[in-house]
């Protein structure tokens, strides 16, 4: 595969497609028991027993500040891993993995979706669709979470 | 492949650090010929060592070092208190330039200036006049080995081994001295030629200088590399004829046998197939920096506990094919298998604890040198009795353990031990003793730090807490000699007047026993006036598996450390009482806070109309708090999981468990909600 192309997990909340840099995903699990955590911040769902490790969850609708949403028979949680933190994302559905070449990925402007831009590494352009790129690191960033945690 | 091969550069370089600390001490107490050569030989090992990994900082300031011991040795010049002082600040020095390869995979400049100097002018001509006025306390008698001979190998035992294992698979191994023209102008680029030529042949283990001053071109004219390889001398010579600005080249073959090596026992158990596998990776070491990731924790473990953990896995499996055997409804058959299970699940446990146990020596090998180094910032004479350094703790208790105690031996030097006159004064002996002793106790290991020193001043405790308003002078006068003693583990608090280097700064024993109650431990104090104070830490054999009290709240389900828990209760709701606004019960004659959990927690709140309220009570030191929960489950083994990083500051919650059932619950953290 040539150096510049790279490959996204596909998911969806609401009608918006993101995608994260497949490098950063673990795995992709089927909706499972939760146990909440007490004091977390509210965008954390709690943790689940991932095969014997223990892994908090996060709700991305929430962590979004988006429209809470039923759980569905296509809902996922993402396992994604940057540096040493391991944390589940839980999603509408993962519907498939595509690869870009870098010259589809444009910087991300400032109003492309409903989330911050800050969190977003750019958009991708699809045959007829547009991907928004997750900037996971940002996203699990602890310093972030703290403030989040105070307001 | 580059990481493990740092992974054991760093392991060993950090024995070899403790090693000198350690001869440097006895050293100054107990000269001898033997200890010099110790000491000689963990310098000259970690010397080429650090050449073999292109380290130069290390590689500069172990030779030089190396030449001061060497006249030492030679008793060209005697040991006293300065040479050793020089020395020990040079071992801080390698220490901390070990402590940044470990953290960033290369080295950082450091100022060696100084000590360089000083171990120079030691060695030096300034020095020697010295040394016949001062009697050498050392009595040295070994002739001074002439170096520099083709003959003479420069090599550590690491590349030693693996000289050897070479010569055991029946290759050849060649010492082969290039020597440039004078008037070679690229004079790396020469040596890189040299390189790739005799890649080909086999593996090049060692160069001198090493491989980064090459290419820096930090040499004369002349280098010298090891190559093990399958081919003849006149290969080599044939192969180097096409090299052009080559003036002489000398190939002497090695014979492992001649080789003298700074013989020193660390690394022995080291697999020598994972020296040669990291022949491969050889060239590449310098290059490794660039891209480095911090290296792993590693154990050490004894080979005969990890053959143990592998005869009963093969238990297992065997066991696993029993089950499948299983066809009918046999129950007979199916409990006794479930039995034989559990046998072998509960050895696994076991065994997979003593593998990770380690013996307490590693943490109490550093404080010889601590107290060392406080005897002569304080002026005071003490002597550090260990006992008991081959008791086990977990592996993750060890690596905490270590700052709490020094933190505790240097208040028993600064504040326990008197000055020499004061002790002669009150007619004890003019040396003070600290006393560092480990052992085990049933399912705990204690650890105890005494001084014969003057005890604790109680009105002295108290007058400080009065004047930072701590405790108000009613307060005062009902105070027990032990909560006294417990104002001292309050933050900020210092009983010395005057703030000294070493405590007295008010950041203290609050801290140790912060970090011993995250440890799942407890600290205790008792004193004697002008006899002593002693510290006694009681510690878990292990942090990962515990017993807990498994409770309701709500809908969800918590776990409580069984080590924190008094007893449980039920009481009638008229039993509750209402003391400045929190509730309160007693319990045979004691005032008992309760903290309700579903509203600490934030859970559902069930049936509000019961008659009677479960109560946990716990414990926290001397404090007694009732937990009110919803019911109780009963007491379970669980294995304690972290919540990771992400979630690494949740308020109340100390970990996680896995439940039977593939559930999570979580484990409250007494300390926090009471």
């Amino acid at each position: 595969m040539a150096d510049n192309i790279r490959q996204f997990v596909e998911f969806k909340l609401g009608q918006e497609e993101y995608g994260i840099d497949i490098l950063q995903v673990k795995t992709i699990e089927r909706m499972m028991p939760i146990t909440r955590v007490p004091k977390a911040p509210k965008f954390v769902e709690g943790v689940i027993n991932l095969r014997g490790e223990i892994v908090p969850v996060i709700d991305l609708r929430k962590r979004f500040d988006l429209p809470a949403a039923e759980t569905t028979e296509n809902t996922r949680i993402i396992i994604v891993s940057v540096d040493d933190i391991t944390v589940g994302m839980i999603v509408d559905s993962a519907t498939e993995v595509v690869q870009l070449s870098q010259e589809a990925i444009e910087p991300a402007p400032p109003i492309t979706s409903s989330i911050d831009s800050d969190y977003l590494d750019g958009v991708g352009k699809l045959e007829g669709k547009l991907l928004i790129l997750l900037n996971v690191e940002k996203l699990l960033k602890p310093q972030e979470i703290d403030e989040l945690a105070q307001i | 492949m580059n990481n493990q091969y740092l992974d054991v550069f760093l392991e060993e370089a950090k024995e070899h650090i403790e090693n000198l600390n350690k001869f440097l001490l006895q050293l100054e107490n107990n000269p001898s010929q033997e200890i010099v050569d110790e000491i000689f030989r963990s310098a000259h090992t970690l010397k080429g060592m650090s050449g073999t990994m292109g380290f130069t900082q290390l590689l500069e300031l172990t030779h030089e070092m190396e030449n001061l011991l060497q006249d030492i040795r030679s008793k060209k010049i005697g040991v006293n208190e300065r040479i050793i002082d020089t020395l020990l600040k040079c071992v801080d020095i390698l220490e901390e330039l070990i402590h940044d390869v470990e953290e960033t995979g290369q080295e950082q400049e450091r100022d060696l200036q100084l000590v360089m100097q000083m171990l120079k002018d030691k060695s030096g001509e300034s020095f020697k006049g010295q040394m016949d006025a001062s009697q050498s306390k050392v009595e040295i008698a070994e002739e001074k080995k002439e170096k520099d001979s083709l003959d003479l190998h420069n090599l550590n035992e690491y590349e030693e081994r693996i000289i050897r294992k070479a010569k055991d698979q029946g290759l050849y191994i060649w010492k082969i001295k290039v020597t440039l023209v004078d008037e070679c102008l690229l004079k790396s680029a020469r040596a890189f030629l040299v390189f790739k030529n005799l890649e080909t042949f086999g593996d090049i283990i060692k160069t001198e200088p090493s491989v980064q001053d090459i290419e820096d071109e930090k040499f004369d004219n002349e280098f010298t590399l090891y190559l093990i390889t399958s081919k003849s001398k006149d290969d080599i010579s044939r192969a180097l004829s096409s090299v052009s600005e080559l003036k002489n080249v000398d190939v002497v073959n090695v014979d492992p046998d001649s080789i003298v090596v700074s013989n020193d026992d660390s690394g022995k158990e080291l697999d020598p197939i994972e020296s040669v596998r990291s022949l491969e990776s050889k060239q590449q070491n310098t290059k490794a920096a660039n891209n480095f990731k911090k290296t792993t924790k590693t154990l050490r473990v004894d080979i005969e506990r990890l053959d143990n953990l592998m005869n009963l896995v093969s238990e297992l499996i065997i066991i696993k094919t029993r089950l499948e055997d299983i066809k009918d409804n046999n129950y007979q058959t199916q409990r006794e298998t479930v039995e034989y299970l559990e046998r072998i699940t509960s050895n696994l446990h076991d065994a997979v604890m003593k593998a990770r146990m380690v013996p307490i020596e590693n943490v109490f090998n550093r404080f010889p040198r601590v107290v060392h180094d406080l005897s002569r910032e304080l002026s005071k004479k003490i002597n550090l009795v260990i006992e008991g350094a081959e008791t086990e703790l977990d592996r993750t208790v060890i690596d905490e353990i270590g700052d709490p105690l020094i933190h505790l031996i240097r208040n028993a030097a600064d504040h326990g031990i008197e000055s020499p006159q004061e002790r002669i004064k009150k007619g004890k002996p003019e040396y003070g003793t600290i006393n560092l002793k480990a052992y085990q106790d049933g399912n705990n290991v204690i650890i105890e730090v005494s001084d014969d020193g003057k005890g604790i001043d109680l009105n002295g405790v108290l007058a400080k807490a009065l004047e930072s308003g701590r405790v108000s002078k009613e307060q005062a006068k009902n105070l027990k000699d032990y909560e006294i003693i417990s104002l001292m583990f309050e933050p900020g608090f210092s009983t010395s007047s005057k703030v000294t280097d070493i405590s007295g700064r008010g950041v203290g024993l609050d801290v140790v026993k912060t970090k011993i109650e995250s440890l799942g431990g407890s600290i205790e104090t008792t004193f004697v006036k002008d006899k002593g104070t002693t510290f006694q830490i009681r510690l878990p054999l292990t942090l990962a598996i515990i017993q807990a009290l498994m409770v309701s709240v709500g809908n969800e389900k918590y776990a409580i450390p069984l080590s924190s828990i008094r007893e449980t209760v039920i009481v009638a709701k008229d039993q509750i009482k209402t003391v400045q606004k929190r509730e309160v019960i007693m319990l045979r004659g004691n005032v008992i806070p309760i903290v309700r959990l579903n509203e600490a927690l934030d859970t559902e709140k069930l049936d509000e109309h019961q008659e009677d309220l479960t109560l946990v009570i716990v414990k926290k030191g001397e404090k007694n708090v009732g937990l009110a929960v919803d019911g109780l489950i009963g007491q379970q083994e669980i294995v304690i999981k972290s919540l990771g990083k992400f979630l690494n500051d949740i308020k109340f919650i100390a970990g996680a468990t896995i439940l039977g059932n593939g559930e999570v619950a979580l484990i409250l953290d007494i300390n926090k909600l009471v």
